[in-house]
């Protein structure tokens, strides 16, 4: 506080101290008339003219010099007053002496350190007022100065307080906005969480940033239903019934629909317009933060925290829809450290025998959907992991002797259905490369599917047609004289299936990200169903190669049009009423779950 | 300094049976869990811990959870400072109303102008903050000094310590071990010399 050189400053200042000491020493005897001056001078926000800047700015310097004798009990109106202001509604020179206000007096005594720190995290998000603003230029700067500062004097009490980021953990996962906030707060309490954790304070805070993060990923991804979901975006409705199975299916068939057919309140679909919403801009964030992480090569340790979180929290999230293409993204990022660390991690979940069951199915379903839709994993990385999967069901079949039993063999059934949905994706690719081809061929496949636990009856239906006529045209399975061994089953599992037979609940988590906004993270790096060359796609062979590198440059509203006149022979409009050879013909890759979805 | 022991314990740790198939991963987990706090049974904010067994069977607990009970012997290294200890710390922040000290790099200590004393006087030389002493002019205070300092206060739930430096035995440690012993050597010839032996020994 003012230069020694400096003796007209140094003088006013020390006088300044010195009167506002002596007002709060007044206090304790009973005289609160300074004091209260004091504090009315603190409270005006509103447009302040010159004179009330300065005026201001005095008065926090003096009390910066005073916080010695500042007392928790006597001068409590003063600390409310301190705490409530809000850097948001001032220019730099109060944000400035504000700022070296509260460094100082949380650095004065241990008391104060809480107050601080949540004085400084409830600036995290501006007023409400102010939210509408935030998106101009003005806001942008606005924020840009206020977080800055709020950030530095973090910085500036951990420095002093070595076990301040503990407390300030604490006080930011306390203050989080929920899911009901508005989408300009949370995504600027966000933000501030994503700056904490690249900042200075990183290294102790920044794992339970991450933490929160994919949290609020999933608060929010769990309020969007199912049917909103489809809903939203009427023009796209050619994406899901291309994807999705039970659409194409007559109304008789669907034995599985618990829920009634789609009518819902204008209210809920608003609803989930609004999560969705919320949840994309949130993502966005989230991707932005990944790459930029990378770029610095901290990635490795953002990963670490961010698998961890993963598996304490998405794995086990009853079929979340987004959250989970954060790990999708860190991988796409950096494929050999971060996706072999995926990978192993659900691969040793799968195979403990320590977790429970549904844990592990859903490893399970993640190391599928992972393996069938990331575009940057070379084929023979997926053959080794696959050979790994297949080791795994062989060994276990090899140990059952029991019939086919759906409760008994759950984690049975779901990695067969991993294996061959894996396959319907890759298994062209993997025939292409003779090293691979041999590889596949001499996995114990045929001894699996045969085995008396029948995972073909099984698994659903519409992989399991796939797989097998994928299968028969690559001529995998079939014995001398060349009669497929699994052709039975063409016929009776439709019907088996139809009749209510034992039906997998079923999963993919990968399936094609539906949020607009940050979808360009995902797009480069994914596999839609319409570009995988399937086994039996010989026929269609030239016109198909110069499609395919035309439709994925194609503007995307198209991608699905062009999908639907790929993949069928016959004119578009039979699609809908389609007969059985049809629907064969699509390729399942986003199924409706099959419990009604509200009351995830 | 002053504030720091290291106390023999014997611990019963209770573990859910979930963890018993690694018993000191648990062990250590729950034990780390109490660091950097202060504990009322421990009489300190545990620091460090050494901690074995001596038995391998562990008696259960009857219950809904079938908890079991873990004897240990521990070794724990505890910060209890008591007003009028002396402490050591490193300055990390100079400004005339107050001095900002890091103890064992954990502990936040602040001193007040009020409780420094009059011979140190508040400069700033070449843009550094010090304080110098007036007497003694090679006896400075700046940032990254170690300082010796009296404690006045202790805030266990915090752990912020306030301290003064009124004392004549306080200040820069580097200042006070070097010269101040010969300040006190000349100031004692006079006595017995005896005396003068364990003076010196007993800093």
């Amino acid at each position: 506080m003012g230069a020694v050189g400096d003796d007209i400053g140094d003088v006013s200042d020390y006088e300044l101290t010195h009167h506002v000491r002596q007002a709060l020493k007044a206090v304790l005897e009973g005289d609160t008339d300074e004091y209260d001056q004091l504090i009315g001078n603190m409270h005006h926000t509103e447009r302040l003219v010159p004179d009330e800047v300065a005026m201001l700015v005095t008065i926090l310097r003096a009390l910066s010099g005073a916080v010695s004798f500042i007392d928790i009990v006597h001068h409590r109106s003063l600390l409310s007053s301190i705490c409530a202001m809000r850097f948001w509604n001032y220019g730099p020179d109060v944000m400035d002496a504000l700022m070296e206000l509260v460094v100082t007096l949380a650095t004065s005594n241990g008391k104060y350190v809480d107050l601080c720190l949540d004085m400084l995290v409830s600036n995290f998000i501006p007023p409400f007022n102010f939210l509408e603003i935030l998106k101009q230029p003005r806001g942008l700067a606005k924020k840009d100065q206020v977080l800055a500062r709020v950030h530095a004097a973090l910085k500036g009490i951990a420095d002093l307080v070595p076990l301040a980021p503990s407390r300030l953990e604490q006080i930011v996962r306390e203050r989080v906005p929920n899911v009901f906030a508005k989408e300009a707060q949370i995504v600027v309490y966000v933000e501030n969480m994503l700056m904490l954790e690249s900042g200075d304070m990183g290294e102790f805070v920044g794992n339970s940033m991450i933490f929160e993060l994919v949290n609020r990923l999933i608060d929010l991804d769990v309020e969007i239903g199912w049917d909103e979901v489809l809903l939203d975006d009427p023009n796209n409705k050619g994406i899901f019934l291309m994807e999705l199975e039970d659409l194409a299916r007559t109304d008789e068939t669907e034995m599985d629909m618990d829920e009634p057919q789609i009518e819902y309140t204008g209210r809920k679909v608003l609803w989930g317009n609004v999560v969705a919403q919320k949840l994309d801009t949130l993502m966005e964030l989230a991707f932005d933060h990944l790459q930029s992480c990378f770029k610095n090569g901290r990635l490795p340790q953002v990963f670490e925290a961010l698998l961890q979180s993963f598996q304490s929290t998405v794995l086990n999230a009853y079929k979340s829809k987004f959250a989970q293409f954060v790990m999708f993204y860190a991988c796409s990022l950096d494929p050999e450290d971060c996706g072999t660390q995926f990978v192993s991690k659900l691969l040793e979940i799968f195979k403990s025998t320590v977790y429970p069951q549904e844990w592990r199915m859903s490893a399970v379903a993640y190391l599928a959907s992972y393996l069938s839709r990331a575009k940057f994993l070379s084929t023979s990385y997926v053959t080794i992991i696959l050979e790994s999967l297949v080791d795994w069901c062989y060994k276990y079949s090899k140990n059952q002797s029991g019939e086919i039993n759906l409760k008994n063999h759950r984690v049975f059934y779901a990695a067969c259905q991993a294996l061959m949905y894996v396959l319907c994706f890759r298994m062209r690719s993997i025939l292409a490369t003779p090293r691979l081809k041999s590889q596949l061929v001499n996995m114990p496949l045929e001894k699996i599917f045969k085995h008396a636990l029948n995972p073909l009856e099984v698994c659903l239906p519409s992989i399991v047609e796939e797989f097998l006529r994928q299968a028969k045209a690559a001529h995998l399975f079939t014995v001398s004289n060349g009669t497929f061994l699994f052709d039975h089953l063409f016929e009776s599992e439709l019907s088996r299936a139809f009749g209510g037979f034992q039906r997998l609940d079923v999963f993919f988590p990968f399936d094609p990200y539906l949020l607009k906004k940050s979808d360009r993270f995902i797009r480069p790096n994914f596999i839609y169903w319409s570009m995988v060359r399937t086994t039996y796609d010989d026929d269609e062979d030239d016109d198909d190669d110069d499609d395919d590198d035309d439709d994925v440059e194609d503007d995307n509203d198209d991608e699905f049009d062009m999908n639907l006149s790929k993949m069928s022979i016959t004119p578009k409009d039979s699609f809908m009423f389609g007969n059985l050879q049809d629907r064969k013909m699509q390729m399942p890759s986003r199924i409706r779950p099959s419990t009604s979805p509200e009351s995830l | 300094m002053e504030g720091l022991k290291v106390s023999e314990a014997d611990l019963l740790v209770y573990l859910h049976p979930s963890k018993s198939k690694n018993v000191s991963q648990a062990i250590y987990n729950e034990l780390s869990s109490m660091l950097f706090k202060y504990n009322e049974t421990f009489d300190g904010v545990l620091l460090a811990y050494s901690a074995s067994t001596n038995d391998e069977l562990a008696k259960i607990l009857p219950g809904l959870h079938p908890c079991f009970g873990v004897r240990l012997k521990a070794q724990l290294l505890l910060f209890d400072p008591k007003p009028n200890m002396i402490l050591e710390g490193k300055v990390v922040k100079l400004g005339a109303q107050s001095i900002h000290i890091v103890v064992l790099g954990f502990s936040s200590a602040t001193i007040i102008d009020e409780d420094i004393r009059e011979e140190f006087d508040y400069k700033v030389k070449h843009g550094k903050e010090l304080f110098a002493s007036s007497v003694n002019k090679r006896h400075k205070i700046e940032i990254e000094t170690v300082v010796r300092f009296v404690v006045k206060s202790f805030d266990e739930e915090t752990l912020h310590l306030s301290g003064s430096l009124l004392q004549p035995n306080t200040g820069n440690v580097n200042w006070l071990d070097k010269y101040a012993e010969e300040d006190l050597v000349e100031r004692l010839i006079p006595r017995n010399k005896e005396t003068i032996k364990r003076r010196i020994i007993a800093k």
